[in-house]
């Protein structure tokens, strides 16, 4: 019931569109170099109070490297990293106000699981009871209470990682920092533990950073998402704006499936643009409002946006192709089209199987049609 | 298919063990022989451990020889494990693989070589000899071994433990001795043991950095054996092996414990991950 409540007044959570704002945490400028190579580039990256925020790449782009620059395992090589304002740098990881948990969880083996929650709080040294009563809280919130006197050894890896999370937890830091917190679990677990990390978030008020090299888990759990390459950072937006309005090629390859086509851009009248694929005359429709005339630029589609159909549509004039069904992918809930266009492009469409198909009308070797609308896809230019 | 041991490995089983216990086993039956002569067996009894109650230089020299020991250890096992922090955990500071390097030497440096060595820089100092020398010396050799078996521990210990103790609020002094100490605790304690055991048995090192009024049991007991071997030696000798034999076993048993308890531990968690 209360999820629900809470449905408005997340969708209305924008503070980065906001100029006022002041973000809880600030990347500002930061490099960090190890010898010659260089690991962060040049980052700028504010999160606001309250963000669940994603860092999404591949492996060895940087992710962990900026997290723990925000732990205080590592200093910027050059810039800064600020938390309300202030600098934290020279701040040691143990006076810093953000706990992170760790990839491999980190649980103390030779502690209980009571004891590994109490940890944090005793180095603050608060009175036995009122640790007592946390821990007890926190174990509650993880659904442990009953593991409370086992030790790390004898818990399942799920069992293992509500652990940490409740340690991490347990101090309430400004900033909760998880690196890859569900990577170690079976598909099935991690799904429900997304959500439960979500529900967390929201019901603690608190801000989440979370390394994942998981597209759909950063669109599951994140507000924001910063999508990263190589060190540098490619476009920070909601998971709705990444996954529509992708910035870059990058962005639409690295989330999602999205087929891609390569051609020179000439704007028309009416807010109407074209692209026109060189080879074979294909000319896509945009609405899009276009900068300059006759570049080069790549159209970019979903799958899903594009409707397959085994008659030639009546209003063939916009964003209409044919070709050949070269393979199917049967999902279950959806199937997956690959069409050989007849130029040779083979373009993927997804539909929903929305009536029990026994016998499925769309075949192998079939002649269809495929249309798109004009807002359907986007215009990218890099 | 396998039809148990073969003739050929019970035969050099036996050939092997024969050889490493029944000199052992000689020594432990003569240290009860009721004769003076060691080569003439003349029935039973405990007179020599009696005898030896009394024997007040051979008391002393034992008292020695324990003191030497437990301090040595306890002393290596704490320069010992700073110095494998250094070497693991110090980054790669200049010269680094030499230091590692040269923390093996001592470990096939000849005793006599050590020991030479250590004599010319106590007398170069004017050092006087005595219980300081021997045990200063035995801090130095048994240390190495130390750092040895703790460094193997710590290059597989997971560095992210300690840096959650820390990320928790734990200054790094204070996150080693409540994290990685215990954690670690096998591998110092297995040290602190080498280092006690190597003192305790050093005859080259503890000879040569010796003094007046500082003999150890080894010492005292090579010494009175050019003289002609005693019963009352071998009776020491007979309570040192009990006393070796006692802690190799305790060691061992309470491993054994540990690694059964782990195990029923990890059967119960998996039954109730099951259930
Ligand atoms: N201490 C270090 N010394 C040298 N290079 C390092 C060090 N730590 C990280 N790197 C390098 O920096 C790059 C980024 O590492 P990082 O751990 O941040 O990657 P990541 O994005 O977290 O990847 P993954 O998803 O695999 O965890 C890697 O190429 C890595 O090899
Ligand atoms: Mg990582």
């Amino acid at each position: 019931m209360a999820k629900q409540a809470l449905g408005p007044i997340r969708r209305s959570f924008a503070p980065w569109d906001d100029p006022e704002a002041k973000p809880l945490i600030h990347f500002r400028g930061v490099t960090k170099r190890y010898g010659d190579f260089t690991a962060v580039d040049g980052i700028d990256l504010p999160i606001y109070e309250r963000e669940f925020h994603a860092l999404l790449g591949p492996s060895g782009c940087g992710k962990t490297t900026l997290m723990r620059m925000l732990a205080g395992f590592e200093e910027p090589t050059e810039g800064d990293v600020l938390l309300d304002g202030a600098s934290l740098k020279g701040v040691p990881p143990y006076r810093r106000p953000v706990n992170m948990m760790f990839q491999s969880y980190a649980l103390f083996p030779h502690m209980s699981v009571e004891k590994n929650v109490a940890f944090g709080l005793k180095q603050d040294g608060m009175a036995k009871s009122e640790i007592a009563d946390r821990v007890a809280e926190m174990l509650t919130l993880v659904r442990l209470q009953d593991f409370a006197k086992r030790k790390p050894h004898q818990l399942s890896g799920g069992q293992r990682q509500r652990v940490a999370l409740a340690r991490s937890l347990a101090k309430k830091p400004r900033v909760l920092l998880l690196d890859e917190p569900l990577g170690a679990l079976d598909k099935k677990l991690r799904e429900a533990t997304q959500f439960e990390l979500t529900d967390l978030q929201v019901d603690l008020g608190m801000t989440f950073l979370i390394v994942t090299h998981d597209q759909e888990e950063a669109m599951t759990v994140a507000d924001r998402i910063a999508v990263m390459d190589q060190g540098v950072i490619r476009q920070v937006a909601t998971p709705a704006e990444i996954y529509e309005q992708p910035a870059s090629r990058y962005v639409a390859d690295f989330i999602g499936d999205i087929n891609i086509l390569e051609g020179r851009l000439e704007k028309g009248a009416n807010g109407i643009s074209r692209l026109v694929v060189p080879e074979d005359g294909l000319v896509v429709e945009t609405d899009q409002p276009v900068e300059s005339d006759a570049q080069n630029a790549w159209y970019a589609i979903r799958p899903e946006k594009l409707r397959v159909s085994l008659d030639q549509p009546a209003d063939i004039a916009v964003n209409t192709v044919s070709g050949e069904i070269w393979d199917i992918a049967y999902l279950g809930d959806v199937s997956i089209y690959h069409v050989k266009l007849d130029n040779g492009t083979i373009m993927r469409a997804t539909t929903a199987n929305t009536t029990r198909l026994v016998e499925r009308p769309i075949s192998w070797d079939d002649r269809v049609w495929l249309t798109w609308d004009r807002n359907a896809g986007v215009v990218l230019t890099s | 298919m396998n039809r148990g041991p073969s003739w050929f490995n019970i035969v050099s089983m036996v050939v092997g063990f024969a050889f490493l216990y029944l000199p052992i086993v000689l020594l432990v039956i003569y240290s009860f022989n009721a004769g003076r002569n060691v080569a003439v067996w003349e029935g039973w009894s405990t007179r020599w451990y009696v005898e030896l109650m009394s024997n007040d230089q051979l008391l002393a020299a034992a008292w020695v020889t324990i003191r030497v020991a437990l301090l040595s250890a306890t002393i290596a096992t704490i320069l010992g494990t700073m110095a494998a922090l250094a070497l693991v955990r110090g980054g790669l500071f200049y010269g680094r693989s030499l230091f590692s390097g040269m923390v093996y030497a001592p470990l096939v440096m000849p005793d006599v070589i050590t020991g030479l060595s250590l004599l010319l820089l106590f007398v170069a100092v004017g050092f006087s000899r005595g219980f300081w020398t021997i045990t200063m010396a035995h801090i130095t050799f048994s240390m190495c071994f130390v750092a040895v078996v703790v460094q193997s521990r710590l290059i597989s210990f997971d560095k992210s433990l300690e840096e959650a103790a820390m990320d928790l609020g734990a200054p790094p002094m204070k996150a080693f001795f409540a994290v990685t100490l215990p954690i670690i605790a096998p591998a110092v304690a297995a040290g602190w043991m080498l280092a006690f055991t190597l003192s305790l048995d050093d005859l080259v090192i503890a000879s040569f950095t010796t003094g007046p009024g500082a003999t150890t049991l080894p010492i005292k007991i090579y010494s009175a054996v050019r003289l002609g071997v005693s019963p009352e030696i071998n009776a020491v000798c007979t309570i040192l092996i009990g006393i070796v034999t006692i802690g190799v076993i305790a060691a061992s048993l309470s491993m054994k414990r540990k690694e059964v308890r782990r195990r029923r531990d990890e059967r119960m968690a998996a039954a109730a991950n099951a259930a």
